[in-house]
C-alpha cells in the first residue's frame, strides 16, 4: 500500500469561549479516504472542533490545512465541507428531492446534471419511493439518509457526521453502522464522524481520536487504542478495563494486599508510585496453569450469559471492585461455575498495562 | 370509578363564553345589519320601511374612492410595519436567550398606556414647533419647520407605532422557533447568507408574518381614531366615515350599511388568510397519503 495522504491537518488549534477553553492545543492529521472518528465524553470539545472543521465557529489558533491551504476562516459556504446534523436539519418545507438538491443549486449547476446527481445518489441511498415526501413524513432512519445524501450529493472532500445514529434505537444503528461503512467506501469519500460511543467508533472507524476536557489524549487505530491506551482515561473510556490500585515496583505492581502483579512497568514511573495495573476481561482465564504469571482467587458474585460467552463477576482481594472476567461458552461448558464458587483467575505479564492514579 | 359527563352536559361548560359571544358579538352586529335596511328618518332618526338604497350609496364613487383611500393606507401601513416588525423580531430571536423576554416586554411596553394617549404623543412630535422641529434647531436648522402632522404620512406612522407590537409577538413566534441548525445546513450546502434568509428563514416564517399582516390591515382600514387626530380629518378613512354617518349626519342606515361593508372586507382578508394557512398545512399532509410505498 502507498503511503496514505493527509488530506487535512489540524494544526494547533484552540478554541475557546469565554474562559471555557473547549478545545486545547489539537494537533491531528486525517487522511485521505479515511473513516476517522472524534470520540470523547460530552463536553470533551469534540463537537466544538467539528464546528471549526465546517466553518461555524474559528480557532482562536492555529491552522486547518486543507490539501495543504489554509481554511481557518473560510465561511462554512466556501470550503469543500459537508456536515452532517445531528439533529438532520432537513428543511421541513421541501420535499426529500428539493432537500438534496438544494447543494447542487447553489452551485448553479445545469438543471439536467442536478437531475441526474439527485437520481443516482438517492438510488444509492434507497430513497426513491420517498423522494417525494417532507421530512416530517419520514422515519428516523429515512431522516438520517436523506441528511447524508443531501451531504454527499456535494461531493465534498470531506463529510463531517455529528453523532449521525444518535437518534436511532439500539438494533438500526448497528445495521447504519454498517450501512455507513458501505457507503463510504462506495463514495470514496472522507468521513469523520463525532460520537461519545465507544463501540460505536471502535466498529466503523479506520482511526480514532479520543478527546476530553479539549485535549487530545490519543489519535491510533482502534485495534492499538484498545490494546495499548495511551493513559489510565483512555484504557477505562474505551472497552471494559480490570483495574488493581497499587504502587510500582520494579517489573510489576504491588497491590493494596501486598499481592504482586507482574507487567511491564515504563521507565518514567519511579519504584512507590500511586499506580493502577489492568488487564481487559477477556484476558484473563480461569482455572490457569501454575506458570501464569499474575493469579487470584475470588468468589464468583454474578453471572451472565451473553451467547457466546459469559461473563462473570468474581470478588477478589486485589480491588474494591469485582473482577469483570469474559470466558467463552465453550470454556464455561467444560468447568461450569455458578454464583457462590471460589475460583481460580489467572493472566499473563504482557495483558498487563500500568498507569499513572 | 369515575365517569365521564355525557356530551350535552360537558357543552354546557361552554354556555358562558358562548353567552358573551352573543351579547357582545351577535347581537350588536345583527342590529347594525338590520339598521342598514331601513330609510332614513327626514329629522335624523330611523324610519321603518325597508330599502336597499343605503348598500347602493355605498358603492357610490365617492365612497368607494374612500374605501380605495383607506385600504391603501392600511396597506401602505402594514407593509411598513411588517419590514420593521420582522427586523426587530428578527434581532430579538438572535439575541442571548436570557434576554430575549425582557426585549420583548419592551416591544408591548406601549400597550400599558392608552390609545390616545399614545396617539396625542406624536402630535407633541409632530407639530410645527414639536419635539421634532426642536430637535433639528438644536441642530442648527434655522427653516421653515417641516409640516409633518396632518398629513397622510403621519397617518400611518400612528398606525405603524399603534400595531407594530402585535407584528413583533407574530413575527417571533414562529423565528424563536426555528431550529438554528436549518440556516447552518443552508450555509453548509453553499448558501450565502442572503440566500439562506430568502429560501429557508422566510418561507418557514411566513405564517407569522401573515397573521401580523392580517392584523394591523385589519385594525388600520376600520381605525378613525388616528386619521381623526394625526390627519386632521383631512384624509378621510372608512372608520371617520362610518363615525361621521352616526355622530354628525346623523344617517344611521348608511352609517350601518358602511360599517357592514367594511366587516365584509374584514371577513374577507380573515378568509383570505385562513385559506392560505389551511393551504399550507394541507400540503404536507396531502403528500403523506398519496406517496405511501
Amino acid at each position: 500500500m502507498s503511503e496514505p495522504r493527509t488530506l487535512l491537518a489540524i494544526d494547533h488549534v484552540s478554541k475557546n469561549f469565554g474562559r471555557v477553553t473547549a478545545v486545547d492545543d489539537v494537533s491531528l492529521d486525517i487522511r485521505e479516504n479515511e473513516f476517522f472518528a472524534l470520540l470523547g465524553p460530552s463536553g470533551c470539545g469534540k463537537t466544538t472542533l467539528l464546528r471549526m472543521l465546517a466553518g461555524f465557529e474559528t480557532p482562536n489558533d492555529g491552522r486547518i490545512l486543507l490539501d495543504g491551504s489554509d481554511i481557518a476562516k473560510t465561511p462554512p459556504n466556501k470550503r469543500p465541507v459537508n456536515l452532517m446534523f445531528q439533529s438532520y436539519a432537513l428543511f421541513p418545507h421541501m420535499s426529500v428531492r428539493a432537500n438534496v438538491s438544494y447543494g447542487l443549486e447553489m452551485e448553479r449547476l445545469p438543471a439536467a446534471e442536478i437531475r441526474s446527481r439527485v437520481d443516482a445518489i438517492l438510488a444509492t441511498t434507497e430513497l426513491v419511493p420517498f423522494a417525494d415526501r417532507k421530512p416530517e413524513q419520514l422515519s428516523g432512519g429515512q431522516k438520517q439518509r436523506v441528511a447524508l445524501a443531501r451531504a454527499l450529493v456535494k461531493r465534498p472532500r470531506l463529510l463531517l457526521l455529528d453523532e449521525p445514529l444518535g437518534a436511532l434505537d439500539k438494533k438500526l444503528r448497528g445495521a447504519m453502522q454498517l450501512e455507513l461503512k458501505r457507503l463510504q467506501h462506495e463514495v470514496g469519500i472522507t468521513f469523520v464522524i463525532v460520537t461519545h460511543d465507544q463501540e460505536e467508533s471502535l466498529v466503523m472507524a479506520d482511526r480514532m481520536a479520543v478527546l476530553k476536557d479539549g485535549k487530545l489524549l490519543q489519535c491510533d487505530t482502534p485495534h492499538a487504542t484498545y490494546e495499548h491506551p495511551a493513559d489510565r482515561f483512555v484504557a477505562d473510556f474505551i472497552g471494559v478495563m480490570n483495574f488493581v490500585p497499587g504502587k510500582a515496583a520494579a517489573d510489576g505492581i504491588v497491590a493494596a494486599n501486598g499481592a504482586r502483579i507482574a507487567g511491564n512497568v515504563s521507565a518514567t514511573l519511579s519504584p512507590g508510585a500511586p499506580v493502577v495495573a489492568s488487564v481487559r476481561p477477556e484476558r484473563i482465564r480461569l482455572f490457569p496453569s501454575a506458570e501464569t504469571a499474575n493469579r487470584t482467587t475470588g468468589t464468583v458474585e454474578a453471572l451472565a450469559y451473553h451467547g457466546l460467552d459469559l461473563q462473570l463477576h468474581v470478588r477478589t482481594p486485589l480491588s474494591p471492585k469485582p473482577f469483570l472476567v469474559r470466558v467463552t461458552a465453550d470454556a464455561a461448558d467444560r468447568r461450569p461455575v455458578s454464583s457462590g464458587d471460589q475460583v481460580e483467575l489467572g493472566w499473563d505479564a504482557a495483558d498487563v498495562r500500568i498507569f499513572e492514579e | 370509578m369515575r365517569s365521564v359527563a355525557p356530551p350535552s352536559r360537558s357543552s354546557l361548560l361552554m354556555a358562558p363564553a358562548l353567552a358573551w359571544l352573543a351579547a357582545l358579538m351577535v347581537v350588536p352586529c345583527a342590529l347594525v345589519l338590520a339598521l342598514a335596511f331601513f330609510r332614513r328618518g327626514i329629522y335624523g332618526g330611523i324610519e321603518y320601511t325597508f330599502t336597499l338604497e343605503n348598500f347602493g350609496l355605498v358603492f357610490d364613487p365617492l365612497y368607494v374612492g374612500i374605501f380605495l383611500n383607506s385600504a391603501r393606507i392600511a396597506g401602505t401601513a402594514t407593509l411598513i410595519a411588517v419590514v420593521i416588525g420582522y427586523a426587530a423580531a428578527y434581532a430579538i430571536s438572535a439575541a442571548p436567550r436570557r434576554w430575549q423576554p425582557m426585549f420583548l416586554f419592551f416591544a408591548v411596553l406601549p400597550f400599558w398606556s392608552n390609545y390616545l394617549i399614545r396617539t396625542y404623543a406624536w402630535i407633541v412630535l409632530l407639530n410645527r414647533e414639536g419635539l421634532i422641529t426642536q430637535l433639528l434647531r438644536w441642530f442648527g436648522y434655522t427653516g421653515e419647520p417641516p409640516s409633518m402632522l396632518y398629513t397622510e404620512g403621519a397617518v400611518i406612522a400612528g398606525l405603524v407605532y399603534n400595531y407594530l407590537p402585535f407584528v413583533i409577538l407574530a413575527c417571533y413566534a414562529p423565528l424563536s422557533r426555528l431550529n438554528p441548525e436549518l440556516a447552518e445546513a443552508s450555509r453548509d450546502l453553499g448558501a450565502s447568507a442572503a440566500t439562506t434568509f430568502r429560501r429557508i428563514i422566510l418561507p418557514l416564517t411566513a405564517p407569522g408574518i401573515a397573521a401580523g399582516a392580517v392584523f394591523v390591515f385589519v385594525l388600520s382600514i376600520g381605525n378613525f381614531v388616528t386619521p381623526a387626530l394625526l390627519g386632521g380629518g383631512r384624509f378621510q378613512m372608512i372608520g371617520n366615515l362610518v363615525y361621521d354617518q352616526f355622530l354628525t349626519a346623523n344617517d344611521w342606515p348608511f352609517g350601518a350599511a358602511l360599517a357592514m361593508a367594511l366587516i365584509a372586507i374584514m371577513l374577507l382578508v380573515l378568509m383570505a388568510q385562513a385559506l392560505a394557512a389551511n393551504r399550507a398545512s394541507g400540503r404536507t399532509t396531502q403528500a403523506g397519503g398519496d406517496t405511501d410505498g
